[in-house]
């Protein structure tokens, strides 16, 4: 990932208020240029109110922007030098794919030779060569998130805006779309900020991601670092899934009242007369679920002091027989030490 | 491609005015909304205002001419004279007759509509409607002068099933008959009815549209026969069409001239009397006093109306 | 059971006979008048409205294209309803707009506030506007006929447009901007075009309103004519009969003409605003 020293944007104390609600809440930020950086939460967590703030479609309450060292807050959308690819694609329906996708360019009275070679150009891009002549209203929800991507490309734009673009599409052609976002990102080299409430899509695309609840930022980090190391319960639980035990519960199995995230596919599950296992920790309980899921298992196991994890084992050996006899049966449950992850209280 | 950028947009003088309206949004609203709402405001609530202001002036018997001083004389002209309760009653009483008339004939219509017919004939229905809504009032009300004189269709038609007694019967009835059919309160209730149909049809048939089939099979689904329904759920909520409706047809009914001149017999309606009052009489004071008179009706109207929902079902 | 009451309530093909008869009725109640009209055109009788026609000529069609008054009163009329249009569509448009695209304290006042000049009576807007004129002692003029009719048509144009813009997706708008288009540019090439069918739907709805209009132009014309005042002088003082049933026709049929074509505009531009699945 190239990156220089100027951030190709920075957030200082940015909020956003409307009335009483702050749907953005003294957010700093920082992304580098060249990066996917993927905004993530929940709905109402304000991550597109983040998005549209950049973009310009709306304004912070308190608080500055910065692109690649300009500030910009306050300037209408279209003197920044950032574009957008919008959630319902807002292809302009009275225009064909080829005048929609040249609109920036037409806009700049870049002449028209000029431009119908870039429309071609951006449309092989996207992989809908020849496509300039049809209508929007002719096209797959597929085609036109990618119409809608080319419009936004052909500009040039040092930062691209995705507002939970791949939210309408059904799930193997977002898979598909997921691969080939990125794949553009990489060739085209420009900084992308995605905005998306599916922590799954977040981890397959992004280099960076920033988890937000609550108009706040939990936690910024790689994929990987968010995943072994949340930072917050939030995090923890939000991206993927994760045991969170705290109380007296915690106290049992690792001495300390402090809550710990431990991952469900970190977790071993033995007969209670097995060898313990070094470096560990161990609690037992019985099998009070079993879910069988094909390409792994989940078990809910209730513990014998109280509570209850899940367990995720892949079934690499055993067959569905052997795993649902599993019900009912007394376990131990083992787990190394260095997996667990202690998630500190949260100052407010 | 990814570092050649290119410039944001020359900074013409355009631009700098749509960033500036962008950035000052209020600014923006008053540019937009200014034009219309002052003309509004001031050719038409003026005029209103100068209305009410008439009402206070006087006419000066001697002169002829309009004193311009805020005076009671002239109210006091029109709430004296019992004529002028007279002709507003009349008047009120035609309305309301025309507006039962109007939802009478307009309900099956609107029902079949609604509920019998294709998409094709519902859109054909629709036109049908529409069409005459749209055509030209004065035609309209001419139409019936051609159909309702003494010696036309209708004439005619009622001599060939021998109905004549029938007819003069009806036009002997002391406050509803007259002279001749094209002459009496009869012949203007007719037409009245025929221009201000379409007025009520198309609220009523907006109202039945947007009743869920849903409700209907529930009710069916509970027990309820037809008419139960009909009763119990279908007519509750198409009543605030049927208001919205009547608006229209009392408050036209209300401060039409022409249909009473020329079909009327030489009684008064409140239109026909403003007319005069204004016109041939000069007394524009006496005349504004007394359009106050079907305003306040219809405002006391609009509230009522609107008490009953049926703003919902505009 | 159940199942036949609900079939039966689901039913399109059996309306009760006495539902159809009065639907019948209520149709040829509403458009018989206007064949007796024409009907009526075609007669050779010119003093009475006896039926049956004495005789059928086509003489009065020809004697309707010679008179010079009434092509007088068509070309005011005409002209009258130009005016109008022209402002409406411009106040109308500019109305809409505001009330769309800003959440301002007071927007449904200033809907109804647009609506008023053609929901009170007619009587009322006209006495109003003969106050106000007289008040000020201006003279009355074609210019008093447009601007009493440019206020109850401003209702047409605004009515459209205003549905059109609500069902145009606000993110067209934003799409713009963000691809460098300022607010004149984005108007004049994303949102005018996608109001354009109902701006003229409107316009056409006005001229027809505008030309028909009787009630308000009796009181603010001086000795104009417009037409519709031509065809009222004809309804109370009737002199050659036919002639005016000629006129009433080609009338209706040529301002027919302007509201199909609204009605047509109003379908076309639905359904195409909506992009995304």
């Amino acid at each position: 990932m190239p990156s220089s020293s100027t951030p190709a944007i920075r957030f200082t104390n940015v909020s956003r208020h409307f009335g009483e609600v702050k749907a953005v809440d003294e957010i700093s930020l920082d992304i580098l240029d060249g990066e996917f950086f993927t905004l993530l939460g929940p709905s109402g967590s304000g991550k597109t109110t983040c998005l549209r703030m950049l973009a310009g479609f709306d304004q912070p309450t308190t608080g500055s922007i910065l692109l690649h060292g300009r500030d910009v807050t306050g300037l209408p959308p279209y003197e920044r030098d950032v574009n957008t690819v919008f959630q319902d694609y807002a292809l302009f329906p009275h225009m064909s794919v080829g005048e929609n996708v040249a609109y920036g360019l037409m806009i700049r009275q870049v002449p028209k030779a000029e431009r119908e070679k870039r429309v071609e150009e951006v449309l092989e891009l996207v992989r809908l060569p020849g496509f300039a002549r049809r209508r929007p209203s002719q096209l797959s929800g597929g085609q036109r998130q990618r119409v809608a991507l080319a419009r936004a490309l052909i500009n040039n734009p040092r930062v691209l805006l995705l507002d939970e673009p791949l939210g309408a599409l059904d799930f193997k052609l977002r898979q598909q779309m997921q691969i080939e976002l990125k794949a553009i990102q990489k060739r085209v080299g420009i900084t992308f900020v995605f905005v998306t409430h599916d922590q799954e899509e977040a981890l397959t695309m992004s280099d960076r991601i920033a988890v937000f609840d609550h108009g706040q930022i939990e936690q910024v980090g790689t994929p990987a670092e968010l995943y072994e190391h949340p930072a917050t319960a939030f995090v923890a639980g939000f991206v993927g899934v994760s045991n969170l035990v705290n109380g007296p519960v915690a106290q049992a199995i690792t001495g300390s009242p402090t809550m710990f995230s431990i991952r469900p596919e970190k977790i071993h599950l033995t007969d209670p007369s097995a060898p313990m296992p070094e470096d560990s920790y161990c609690v037992e309980g019985h099998v009070r679920e079993v879910i069988y899921l094909g390409m792994y298992t989940r078990y809910l196991v209730e513990l014998k002091g109280g509570g209850e994890l899940t367990v995720m084992e892949q079934n690499l050996h055993t067959t569905s027989m052997d795993v649902l006899a599993a019900q009912g049966r007394t376990v131990r449950l083992t787990w190394r030490h260095d997996h667990v992850r202690l998630i500190p209280e949260k100052a407010r | 491609m990814a570092t050649d950028s290119l410039a944001p947009a020359r900074r013409s003088n355009f631009s700098r005015l749509a960033t500036f309206l962008y950035q000052h949004p209020r600014v923006a609203l008053a540019l937009l909304l200014g034009p219309p709402l002052l003309w509004l405001g001031v050719v038409y609530l003026g005029a209103l205002l100068t209305l009410v202001a008439q009402s206070f002036f006087h006419l000066d018997a001697y002169s002829g001419k309009i004193v311009r001083e805020l005076t009671l004389a002239t109210y006091a002209d029109l709430l004296s004279q019992a004529e002028n309760y007279r002709i507003v009653i009349r008047t009120a009483g035609m309305a309301a007759a025309v507006t039962l008339g109007a939802v009478v004939i307009a309900f099956p219509l609107a029902y079949f509509m609604t509920r019998y017919a294709s998409p094709r004939l519902r859109a054909l229905l629709y036109l049908a409607v529409l069409l005459p809504l749209w055509s030209n009032y004065l035609v309209r009300v001419f139409a019936w002068k051609i159909i309702l004189a003494k010696e036309g269709i209708f004439g005619w038609f009622i001599n060939l099933l021998h109905l004549g007694w029938a007819l003069d019967a009806l036009l002997k009835i002391p406050l509803i008959g007259g002279p001749s059919l094209a002459n009496s309160m009869i012949g203007m209730f007719l037409v009245f009815l025929y221009v201000w149909l379409p007025y009520m049809i198309l609220p009523v048939q907006a109202a039945l549209e947007r009743l869920p089939r849903s409700l209907l099979e529930a009710s069916g689904d509970l027990g309820a026969k037809p008419y139960q329904t009909f009763r119990y759920v279908i007519l509750p909520l198409v009543f605030p069409g049927v208001v919205a409706g009547s608006i229209f047809t009392f408050s036209l009914t209300l401060g039409d001239f022409i249909i009473p001149e020329a079909f009327g017999t030489s009684e008064f309606f409140i239109g026909r009397a403003v007319y005069v009052y204004q016109g041939t009489s000069g007394n524009l004071p006496l005349a504004a006093a007394f359009t106050l008179i079907p305003i306040v009706i219809m405002g006391i109207y609009l509230y009522l109306a609107k008490r009953l929902g049926a703003f919902e079902a505009l | 059971m159940k199942r036949s009451r609900l079939a039966r309530s689901n039913s399109r093909r059996h309306a009760p006979l006495a539902l159809i008869l009065s639907s019948v009725g209520a149709i040829l109640f509403l458009n018989l008048p206007f064949l007796v009209v024409i009907l009526y055109s075609l007669t050779t009788d010119e003093r009475t409205y006896s039926f049956p026609l004495p005789g059928i000529t086509l003489k009065w069609f020809g004697e309707a294209m010679t008179r010079a008054q009434l092509w007088d009163s068509v070309w005011l009329s005409m002209r009258v309803a130009l005016g109008a249009t022209v402002v409406a569509i411009i106040l109308g448009t500019l109305a809409a707009m505001a009330v769309n695209n800003s959440r301002f304290f007071g927007r449904e006042t200033v809907s109804f506030l647009v609506v008023l000049p053609i929901a009170l009576p007619g009587i009322v807007t006209g006495i109003a506007l003969r106050s106000a004129i007289s008040l000020m002692d201006i003279p009355f003029s074609f210019w008093t006929i447009v601007i009493g009719h440019a206020t109850f048509c401003i209702v047409t144009v605004y009515n459209n447009v205003i549905a059109r813009l609500r069902r145009t997706s606000g993110s067209l708008i934003e799409a713009s901007m963000d691809l460098g288009a300022n607010t004149f540019q984005t108007f004049r090439y994303v949102v005018l075009p996608n109001i354009i069918t109902a701006l003229l739907a409107g316009g056409m709805l006005s001229f027809a309103l505008s030309f028909d209009e009787i009630i308000v132009t009796t009181f603010t014309a001086g000795h104009q004519e417009t037409l519709p005042i031509w065809i009222l002088t004809q309804l109370t003082r009737p002199r050659e009969r036919p002639l005016t049933n000629v006129v009433a026709v080609l009338v209706v049929v040529i301002m027919a003409i302007p509201i199909l074509l609204a009605n047509r505009l109003t379908q076309e531009g639905a359904g195409t605003s909506t992009p995304g699945e």
